[in-house]
């Protein structure tokens, strides 16, 4: 840490002479320091129950609007499982997750191979590597309502990619996946992968840089070559990189709304709707509250069933240490 | 931090050398994908209509125009509102500048007490603030449109500022606390008992030794805030919008002749601030992202 004030070395000196004098006097202090250990709670108290109110208090009223017969307007009459009866029951609902299967597997498979390796090959003393690490992250600096411009204008068929191929001379050429209904999901994709897979390439890299050098450097003098360095000993051990890596990006991937509005709207019709889509749509737009509700809470068991091993498991490698 | 391979000796020969021209090339290729969207966004801005309907996808402006980004800022209309993007680029200052600060403060108090003050449950306390962050908005969009409904503040800005503040803490908080974990516990138990109170230490010691960090948590709160896009739709209405809002209005709007370079200008003005955060400060936000991600 370059940024040592004053006032720092100050204390740490002072701490020092503390130290070799003992902590006597605890009676003086006593009173002022229970003051103080209150102080701490009363500061982080107004955090903490915003918290509690608005993220777990919300969760509850959502469980609780999701056991209803809200429509329009919350209602709060238990109607029991009705609205989870009925969510399971909407085709559009099974699009939404079909093509969250298709869109997460994709978007987590590309952007996970597509960040290693880039991680790989600019490991690899690079002249500009600060440069294209620039390049290659700045999409996650912009909101996908931004860049989803560009994108939509790229993909259109009638302006974009594939009037550009034809004008080069190839008549026939044909890219028009957003506009048709089993192929719009995969234009989010690509634009997915266009966000995130730097983001991948940055985790990867720092990781990369935190490998022992001597162990490559033994392997490299035993006769390895460098891909089976990286494949063999390299890419092993940042296996907890993956985990995060995977996490985070399943995180996106659920969570992903920006990206459909802005992108593909959820059509043609609802063929690239996504949970996140499905919800705002019922809650906001179709007043079938409860319903929204209940799909609301397939998303967050969803994202539990990924989080919490992943939490549990880092906390217990924590204490292992 | 330096290359994994910089321990091995230089490549030598003809095939190392084809392989690095390779090498140079794919890096290059992805570059220009990652750099796609935004040459079509900024090329086709300052192109005129006419221009864009004659040139192509790739193609540079012939002659630079700067009128799309004039009417874009002053004219164009979002909804049936023609006063430009100006009006909604000023909401989304309103609503950023305070929720960050707020929410900074907070994150440093936050962090400063979990850390130099720890009383009983402050794991329990900061590990729930955290697992928050994680779970999706949409489990909490409905109630929090009721409340600010019921507070008064539905579709204003100060309605925002409070969603953003609040679901701002989780990060803003886990930043400063694992910043103050690495600050030796002896420097606060020093001043206590050179007589300093929690908040003179918090001031006089912790503030000055947290700019770094600090740098980190405005520019990722800043970055998130102004993207923001999901709670500026549900929350803010007509005129009160975020910038983002407005934009996806102005672009899915229909009607008349489709503006394609006022849509670009458009989209360049709302993505201007955190690209130029970006561009100044990368190093910072990419320390918040790699911090506020991979570590729970």
């Amino acid at each position: 840490m370059t940024l040592q004030t004053p006032s720092y070395k100050a204390a740490a000196i002072s701490a020092q002479n503390n130290q070799t004098q003992s902590g006597d006097a605890p009676a003086r202090s006593s009173f002022g320091e229970l003051v103080q250990r209150h102080l701490s709670k009363l500061v982080v108290a107004p955090s903490f129950a915003a918290i509690l109110v608005f993220v777990y208090g919300f969760i509850l009223w959502t469980v609780y609007i999701s056991f209803t017969n809200s429509r329009m307007l919350p209602s709060y009459e238990l109607v029991g499982m009705d609205a989870y009866t009925k969510l399971w029951k909407i085709e559009r609902w099974y699009v939404a997750i079909e093509n969250l299967l298709i869109f997460g597997g994709l978007f987590i498979g590309v952007s996970l191979a597509i960040g290693i390796v880039l991680a790989v090959m600019l490991d690899q003393r690079i002249r500009g590597e600060g440069v294209l690490r620039t390049i290659y992250l700045y999409p996650m600096a912009l909101s996908f309502i931004v860049t989803g411009t560009a994108w939509k204008w790229i993909l259109n068929p009638s302006i974009g990619i594939q009037e550009f191929v034809r004008d080069l001379g190839f008549p026939t050429f044909t890219f028009d996946w957003i506009v048709q209904q089993d192929t719009a999901i995969y234009t989010l994709v690509i634009a997915a992968v266009w966000q995130s897979s730097g983001f991948v390439m940055a985790l990867f890299l720092a990781a990369l840089r935190g490998v022992d050098q001597e162990i490559i450097k033994a392997a490299y003098l035993d006769g390895a070559s460098l891909p089976r360095i990286y494949w063999g000993i390299v890419l092993p051990s940042v296996r907890p990189v993956f985990m995060s890596a995977f996490v985070i990006l399943a995180h996106l991937a659920v969570k992903s709304y920006d990206l459909v509005v802005a992108l593909t709207g959820g059509g043609p019709g609802y063929a690239s709707d996504l949970p996140a889509t499905f919800m705002y749509e019922m809650t906001f737009r179709r007043n079938q509250i409860s319903i929204g509700s209940a799909s609301a809470m397939m998303m967050l068991a969803t994202v539990v069933a990924i989080i919490v091993p992943y939490l549990y498991s880092e906390l217990k490698g924590g204490k292992r240490v | 931090m330096s290359s994994l391979t910089s321990a091995l000796p230089p490549a030598e020969g003809m095939g190392p050398r084809v392989a690095r021209w390779g090498l140079y090339l794919i890096l290059l290729l992805f570059a220009a994908y990652y750099l796609l969207p935004l040459v079509v966004m900024l090329s086709t801005s300052f192109k005129s209509l006419d221009e864009i309907r004659t040139g192509s996808l790739l193609s540079l402006p012939r002659d630079i125009s700067t009128d799309a980004w004039i009417y874009a800022w002053t004219r164009a209309c979002i909804g049936a509102d023609c006063r430009g993007m100006a009006p909604y680029f000023m909401n989304s200052l309103v609503i950023v500048i305070p929720a960050v600060i707020i929410s900074t403060l907070f994150g440093a108090l936050n962090g400063y007490a979990l850390t130099k003050w720890r009383f009983r449950g402050a794991n329990v306390v900061f590990a729930m603030i955290l697992f928050g962050s994680f779970l999706p908005s949409q489990v909490m969009l409905l109630p929090m449109a009721q409340t600010l409904g019921f507070l008064g503040l539905a579709g204003s800005a100060g309605g925002l500022i409070l969603v953003h503040v609040v679901y701002g803490l989780a990060f803003t908080t886990l930043f400063f606390r694992n910043y103050y974990v690495s600050i030796p516990d002896d420097l606060v138990k020093a001043a206590t008992i050179d007589g300093a109170g929690f908040f003179q230490i918090f001031t006089k010691i912790m503030v000055p030794l947290s700019l770094p960090i600090m740098v980190v948590t405005i520019i990722w709160q800043f970055t998130q805030i102004w993207n923001d896009f999901l709670f500026g739709a549900s929350f803010a209405a007509g005129g009160a919008q975020p910038v983002t809002v407005a934009l996806n209005n102005l672009v899915n709007t229909t009607t008349g002749v489709k503006q394609y370079n006022v849509d670009m200008a458009a989209a360049m003005i709302a993505g201007l601030p955190t690209l130029v955060v970006y561009a100044l400060a990368g190093k910072y936000f990419i320390r918040g992202l790699t911090a506020g991600s991979v570590k729970g």
